[in-house]
């Protein structure tokens, strides 16, 4: 794999976010030795939204996010920052994000899948909305 | 007044295990799950997120099935838990232009760049309870999905100058989960009350303007559901990213024009943007937001409850509301007993004067 296709730091964080917690267990079911900058922990993100869609923001309301840092022996540093409640989520998604910085071409397949994954659930919704598109048709006035 | 009591605490543990009994229901069914509710009662989830104001599906399930079924009390229950949670940051506004349209409909125009989506739907059904055992469903047809972008119906209004401009802005968003919510209020903080707001109470006011009482002829513009990355800025990294994914439904009402001498004549607008397929509840919060605005747009207060923000902002919250309206049925002994004493002097007084 070329240096040009491994996905960037911002993707592969995205990706991790957004997965499923039971998915990412499956697909990393043992976790690399590290410590801990910041142990897991469970909060709320403001969610905002623009007035009419373009002008100043608002709040819409709070979502789940559940974050940690760690650090590998090798000193690289791995921050994860998921939706959700999920401990072990947060702490895989940081622990792909420190061995993405380490070995990132051993571990973009995994990053691969999980966007894959992600596009195909995506276009599976997309199709479905796409056979409700209404398609319009003039009817011929009886009259004439 | 309130005033504490003691005793009855056995009373309240045995109330309690009873309780717990009868939301178990027949033991002889299996209990739900928390991922059933959330599959499949989407809807009442979605309402539970959205009046709770917090977005995570298996809280949701969990406090409906925990208040029996009482949605309120599970929003009740999510506010509470919410309360326990540090705030982690707030996201960058969402982008709803973006957003991966599952509906898209528009009132006002047939024919439109992205097309009319029904997605799925309750309309034009029959309203026929379905008696038929609904374990096996045909799978729903699919399509090729267009990848065109689906543009806003407004930004087309907007474009030729026919409704009201919304420039890019970003004054930051005052929270009412910080402050206390002051008179007057910003459409901001409007906006964000609402999005939280009983669906009953916001339905009602809605429906109130279209009967007459701050009437503001509302046109659905749009109404779009679907699925925005949230993105939020994280300072250890020093870039944002993309924390995870909500589903939100949007309604853009095209209301009654103004124009004067000097202006020309333009539509003007109201917005609605609720968490989770809210449908009914978007519509409402667009109506009830062209309500309020009448000042900004010149318009009479005509004395419709739905123009007037203090009494909107004030009782749209279902947890202050059945707060309130709830504790009255707690003990109020002292306050009775002396409304007692009152009543029987005056009684006394007035057998006295009697000749």
């Amino acid at each position: 794999m070329s240096a040009s296709a491994l996905p960037q730091r911002r993707d592969w964080l995205s990706i991790l976010a957004k997965s499923a917690p039971e998915r990412l267990a499956a697909l990393l079911p043992d976790l690399p030795a590290h410590e801990w900058l910041r142990a897991p922990e469970t909060g709320t993100v403001m969610v905002q939204g623009r007035i009419s869609a373009t002008g100043a923001p608002f709040n819409i309301g709070e979502m789940t996010v559940t974050r940690c840092a760690l650090r590998l022996p090798c000193g690289t540093e791995g921050h994860g920052h998921v939706q959700g409640r999920s401990h072990a989520h947060a702490t895989r998604a940081a622990a792909l994000d420190a061995l993405m910085q380490t070995d990132p071409t051993a571990h973009a397949p995994l990053i691969e899948t999980l966007r894959l994954e992600a596009q195909s659930a995506r276009e599976a919704r997309a199709a479905r909305a796409a056979a409700t598109r209404v398609e319009f048709f003039t009817l011929q006035r009886g009259e004439d | 007044m309130y005033v504490a009591v003691k005793g009855g605490e056995r009373a309240i543990d045995n109330a309690h295990a009873w309780l717990a009994e009868e939301r178990r229901g027949d033991p002889a069914l299996p209990l739900m799950s928390v991922a059933q509710i959330r599959e499949q009662m989407a809807l009442a989830v979605n309402r539970v997120m959205a009046e709770g104001s917090l977005y995570d599906p298996d809280l949701a399930a969990l406090a409906i099935r925990q208040a029996r079924g009482d949605l309120i009390e599970a929003v009740f229950l999510i506010r509470a838990y919410r309360t326990t949670l540090p705030r982690i940051g707030a996201s960058r506004p969402v982008d709803t232009g973006a957003m991966a349209v599952d509906r898209r409909i528009s009132a006002t125009f047939k024919d439109l760049p992205g097309g009319q989506v029904l997605g799925p739907t309750f309309d034009y059904t029959h309203r026929l309870l379905d008696f038929a055992d609904q374990a096996a469903i045909d799978p729903a047809p699919l399509a090729a999905p267009d990848t065109a972008p689906v543009p806003h119906v407004t930004a087309i209004l907007d474009r030729d100058g026919l409704i009201e401009p919304v420039p890019h802005d970003d004054t930051p968003a005052p929270d009412l989960t910080r402050e206390p919510l002051e008179l007057p209020a910003c459409r901001a903080l409007r906006l964000q009350a609402l999005a939280r707001a009983d669906e009953g109470f916001t339905l009602a006011l809605a429906y109130s303007t279209q009967r007459g009482y701050g009437r503001t002829h509302a046109f659905v513009g749009e109404l779009r559901i679907g699925r925005v990355p949230v993105e939020m800025d994280v300072p250890e990294l020093g870039f944002a990213i993309e924390i995870g994914e909500i589903e939100l439904t949007e309604c853009e009402t095209v209301n009654q024009f103004k124009g004067s001498r000097t202006e020309p004549a333009q539509f003007t607008r109201g917005y609605g943007l609720v968490m989770g397929q809210s449908e009914r509840k978007a519509i409402a919060v667009s109506l009830v937001d062209r309500a309020l605005r009448w000042q900004e747009l010149g318009e009479d207060f005509t004395g419709a409850p739905a123009q007037d923000a203090e009494f909107v902002l004030s009782h749209c919250d279902n947890i202050q509301a059945t707060g309130f309206l709830e504790h009255i049925k707690l003990p109020h002994y002292v306050d009775f007993q002396a409304e007692l004493e009152l009543v029987r002097r005056l009684r006394a007084e007035a057998q006295e004067a009697q000749p």
